[in-house]
């Protein structure tokens, strides 16, 4: 039995690229990943926004009526609904000027539980430093 | 012997990722490690077949092939990623696994190291 520590640290822009996305879709991967381990073997997969990643985080993303795809919000959702850690770097959603009040801090609306946290920097670093692996979007 | 997953995000035409991705996984198995490759977003477009070698572009498809000869390395797309794109099972190089996402992540599970080389 052993459990591997995946950070997916989230620096990109939403929608510029396809980086963010392609971070939520191999986090939220993290959830069936056991098809291909032993018996009590898990990955246990850490979402972090940093920089201008953050900006992923904003509420009420018109992704579908722009673009006709998902938005990254759904996204965001459906990782907190499966109860994924989502950390959301306080120092930079101080410096795009945000507030909670702008960003996804949870996923109610479809039933989930679990909330992202806003957290200082230095907090995300020990949560880096406890990682295996480092995975950069 | 260690094991060495690398994931690749940016495309065979328009960066070098890919070639010093490729490059790192030659040195690795010289060395008597083995290489798990993962292309993921537009690095799906090294899993294609039929690429043709012009001076003027990247061109791994024979440094692939050469790889998997030697036993030590695997390479994987993602299916979504390559569906998206137009590149179907019947396209795939040889040799050339899709699997989805989690794939990836229990390769970086049994891994000593990842390297994680973004898109662009």
């Amino acid at each position: 039995m052993a459990t591997t520590k995946l950070a997916f640290i989230v620096k990109s822009l939403p929608y510029k690229t396809e980086a963010s996305r392609l971070a939520l879709t191999h986090a939220i991967a993290s959830q069936t990943v056991e098809i291909y381990l032993e018996d009590g073997d898990l990955v246990e997969p850490l979402l972090a926004f940093v920089g201008d990643g953050v900006l992923n985080c904003l509420r009420n993303q018109k992704a579908m009526q722009h673009y006709g795809i998902t938005s990254l919000e759904q996204h965001l959702k459906n990782a907190l609904l499966l109860d994924l850690r989502v950390l959301i770097c306080k120092e930079d959603v101080e410096r795009f000027g945000l507030s909670e009040d702008a960003l996804i801090m949870d996923a109610e609306d479809i039933g989930g539980e679990t909330r992202a946290s806003i957290a200082p920097f230095n907090e995300i670093m020990k949560e880096m430093d406890s990682s295996d692996h480092l995975l950069f979007f | 012997m260690a094991k060495l997953t690398i994931g690749v995000f940016s495309s065979l035409v328009g960066s070098l990722s890919l070639d010093f991705a490729v490059k790192l996984s030659e040195a690795a198995i010289k060395k008597g490690h083995s290489v798990d490759f993962w292309l993921s977003g537009n690095a799906t477009m090294l899993s294609k077949k039929g690429q043709r070698s012009f001076k003027d572009y990247s061109a791994l498809q024979r440094s692939i092939q050469d790889l998997l000869t030697t036993g030590k390395f695997q390479i994987t797309a993602c299916e979504a990623c390559a569906e998206a794109r137009g590149f179907h099972k019947e396209d795939t190089l040889e040799g050339c696994k899709r699997h989805s996402m989690d794939w990836y992540l229990a390769s970086c599970f049994s891994a000593e190291r990842v390297l994680h080389i973004g898109g662009d």
